[in-house]
């Protein structure tokens, strides 16, 4: 069952007022333009442990995601696919109005619209990532952790998770007994099978105007936002209107287009980030 | 000599300040007791008076509230004859329709929101707190009340007393360089009315720069400087 | 699970990571990482990472569950399911739920609960990288964010977990150490007083081993201080005065 949050940050009258009426004059109040990204910082490889792995910071919030390995079934209506499940949590720290507990709407919802873009675009190959064909797959956990909530959780998180996937390094599957054991040879690694990069963008529009990359306090002030993802070569992967209130054909389309401009910072940093661990 | 600390020492929890009968120490959440011994329970900056007058000044923390002090607050919630409003302490304060009405408050007729609506900023005084219930709020007094316009920054509580200064030195320098007018809450938010938004800017860069510099002798003139090389990046003078 | 027998201290001594049994695995630790937190830290030990938040003391709801003289402490001890060799589930464990647990008595004895009546003090723990210790790694990241919010307390926690490997006791355990070994004992103290905050055991010592133990511990944990005391100060010392 949703319902209506009734456990929001509360912003106060003053602050909003300012925030609305800079946006009215082309300005936000932290000095960015209203297509500008805040700061971004993209780490691949943050935790040695997991087959895959990225930090992802915009502005201050932070998002860590993992990705670990496994041999398993694949399934039954697509016998010849690795299999990727993504999980998005909200960790009870990163806000003080997070309570424990199993992922709420909000991260579940998150999850689905970044599992979908990847899915959709064909990130990974998946087909290559069935070992034994209709018995034994790859099963990928993407588990994507949001550590400090500063606003727009969904770009973060998307950048968090597609650079994991794209600096990943998997254990090789060795096949014994004529494919009746399927064993993961950790001591020899390969990357990912990547067709495809993805980023999201999420557009919010105040009154008639449009921000990209709203902080936390602007989410606050917004009549409602789009993410839309977005491919490298500007395909449109994906999108999710997000909020109660409402967009007008032009406006929608307006936005797509804002969306397809910020991407080009998200992708810059992704391939910036990508050259630096590759010159190691 | 019982005191093992210097002046203006950086102290750390469970750190050994004095130990003997001799020492003077201010009742505070600060300083504990063991048998004669004496310790720092928070991350805080000493104050040594006459080699025997020991006090911790906490350098983080919260606000706790205290009859009497001037507070900035949010109104959060409204209920029918009262308002929560959020004072940045481990408790939410109440303020009572009959203390912001000037008639007589019916609740079958008048609404409380019309007055005082959620994110709504007030200047308030605490005028009831102890440990069994919230703390009260009261807005009659002089230039108490919801405030409309400027700017409001926050900064540790803790910090206050150092952007106030002693006997106000250090804030009425700020506002004097600045032009703005600046009412400090003592619950770490900070009222900021300036000429321009430029001159409150800079009024807000002033107090954040003192709020991480706290621990630092020399501030006053330095902050002076600051304020003075701002204006004069920005146009606003020579 | 492997077969092979593992030969955790070799024949100079030295531990399968080249330590000597009293040695501590390389430290790092940051307070003040998060934006939101009230109080935050980043501890590492070796290969394991966690970070600690807290928030409070704040009012809760529903209002039954305070209590009228001190304040509440809520703690959550969670690994992020990439945390560990083998994918680890997202919901709490019984294992979690139980450390969650001894973290919270550890942190009763040491916070000034009383000045807070009708509050709730929350301490989050994430394991981000596993490779044992996580519960003392993350008890010294709590107490460094409990010291970065405020909180009166009377000492930082330092916590270090013996274990005993080949017969050899030995400091601060990693991963290998703790699934091969005879027995592992975590232990968090308050070195300034002295006094012990969280103690188990997980496996056999004999009497005379585990006063080895404790002793072997108290040297752990003294250091492991010093570099708590270290990153807090950090934070001040390292203020550089912007001169104009």
């Amino acid at each position: 069952m949703s319902m209506t949050p009734s456990n929001q940050r509360i912003v106060s009258k003053l602050k909003r007022s300012s925030i609305v009426s800079l946006i009215k004059k082309g300005l936000r109040v932290d000095g960015r333009k209203l297509d500008e990204y805040r700061e971004i910082t993209v780490i691949p490889n943050y935790i040695s442990k997991a087959e895959g792995s990225a930090y992802a910071k915009i502005g201050g919030t932070l998002v860590i995601a993992g990705l670990k390995v496994g041999i398993g079934t694949p399934y039954p209506d697509m016998p010849n696919s690795g299999v990727i499940t993504v999980n998005a949590e909200f960790v009870p720290f990163a806000s003080p109005t997070f309570e424990p507990g199993p992922p709420d709407e909000n991260a579940i919802e998150l999850a689905r619209v970044i599992d979908r873009s990847i899915r959709e675009l064909h990130v990974i190959d998946l087909e290559k990532l069935a070992v034994v064909p209709g018995e034994k797959v790859y099963i990928l956990w993407l588990d994507i952790y949001v550590f400090d909530h500063d606003g727009n959780l969904l770009d973060t998180s998307m950048l968090a998770a597609i650079t994991t996937l794209l600096s990943a390094r998997i254990p090789k599957a060795v096949v014994k007994e004529n494919g009746r054991i399927v064993e993961l040879d950790k001591k020899v690694r390969e990357q990912l099978p990547i067709m495809n990069k993805v980023v999201t963008v999420s557009v919010g529009k105040v009154n008639d105007k449009f921000i990209v990359d709203p902080n936390i306090d602007e989410e606050q002030v917004l009549d409602c936002r789009l993410a839309v993802s977005l491919s490298e070569d500007g395909k449109i992967a994906g999108m999710q209107k997000m909020g109660s209130g409402t967009f007008t054909t032009e406006e929608v389309i307006e936005a797509v287009k804002l969306a397809k401009k910020a991407s080009k910072t998200l992708f810059s940093k992704i391939n910036e980030a990508l050259k630096k661990i590759e010159e190691q | 000599m019982p005191i093992l600390v210097q002046h203006r020492q950086i102290v750390l929890p469970g750190q050994l300040l004095a130990e003997g009968k001799d020492v003077e120490v201010k009742a505070q959440h600060t300083i504990y007791r063991i048998g004669d011994k004496y310790f720092s329970s928070v991350i805080g900056l000493t104050d040594v008076q006459n080699g025997k007058r020991l006090s911790v000044i906490a350098l983080e923390g919260f606000y706790f509230p205290k009859i009497d002090d001037v507070v900035i607050g949010m109104i959060i919630d409204t209920g029918l004859t009262s308002w929560t409003v959020d004072i940045r302490s481990p408790y939410l304060a109440i303020l009572h329709a009959s203390d912001v009405l000037s008639k007589p408050f019916n609740p079958l007729k008048d609404n409380l929101r019309k007055h005082l609506d959620i994110g709504d900023l007030v200047l308030a005084k605490i005028i009831q707190f102890d440990r069994t219930r919230s703390p009260v709020l009261t807005v009659k007094g002089k230039g108490l009340g919801k405030i409309t316009k400027g700017v409001i920054v926050e900064i540790i509580p803790s910090r206050v007393p150092r952007v106030i200064g002693r006997k106000g030195s250090m804030i009425n320098m700020v506002k004097e360089e600045t032009k703005c007018q600046i009412t400090i809450g003592l619950n770490g938010r900070i009222w900021i009315i300036g000429p321009t938004p430029t001159h409150e800017e800079i009024a807000i860069l002033a107090i954040k720069k003192i709020e991480r510099e706290t621990h630092i002798s020399g501030l006053t003139d330095r902050v002076k400087a600051f304020i003075r090389e701002e204006l004069k990046k920005r146009g606003l003078a020579k | 699970m492997r077969y092979e027998k593992v030969k955790l201290v070799d024949e100079n001594g030295l531990r399968i990571d080249g330590r000597k049994p009293d040695q501590l695995r390389p430290v790092k630790m940051e307070v003040g990482v998060l934006k939101n937190a009230d109080g935050s830290a980043y501890v590492e030990q070796g290969n394991t990472r966690v970070l600690a938040a807290v928030y409070g003391p704040r009012e809760v709801h529903p209002k039954h569950l305070t209590l009228p003289d001190r304040a509440i402490l809520r703690t959550r001890y969670h690994m992020v399911p990439y945390s560990t060799d083998e994918r680890k589930s997202p919901a709490p464990t019984r294992r979690e739920i139980e450390l969650s647990k001894v973290i919270r008595e550890a942190l009763e004895s040491v916070i000034f609960v009383e000045l807070y009546p009708r509050t709730t003090i929350d301490v989050f723990i994430e394991v981000i990288q596993a490779d044992a210790g996580t519960r003392t790694a993350g008890l010294m990241a709590a107490s460094l964010a409990l010291a970065d919010a405020g909180i009166p307390m009377k000492d930082l926690i330092a916590a270090v977990a013996i274990g005993k490997v080949d017969g050899t006791l030995v400091l601060d355990i990693n991963q290998v150490e703790d699934e091969y070994g005879e027995a592992d004992m975590p232990i968090a103290m308050m070195p300034s007083l002295g006094e012990i905050v969280l103690l188990q055991l997980n496996g056999v010592l004999s009497e005379e081993e585990f006063y080895e133990a404790l002793k072997l511990a108290q040297k752990g944990i003294a250091q492991l201080y010093e570099f708590e005391k270290q990153a807090l100060m950090k934070k001040y010392v390292e203020v550089k005065v912007e001169e104009v």
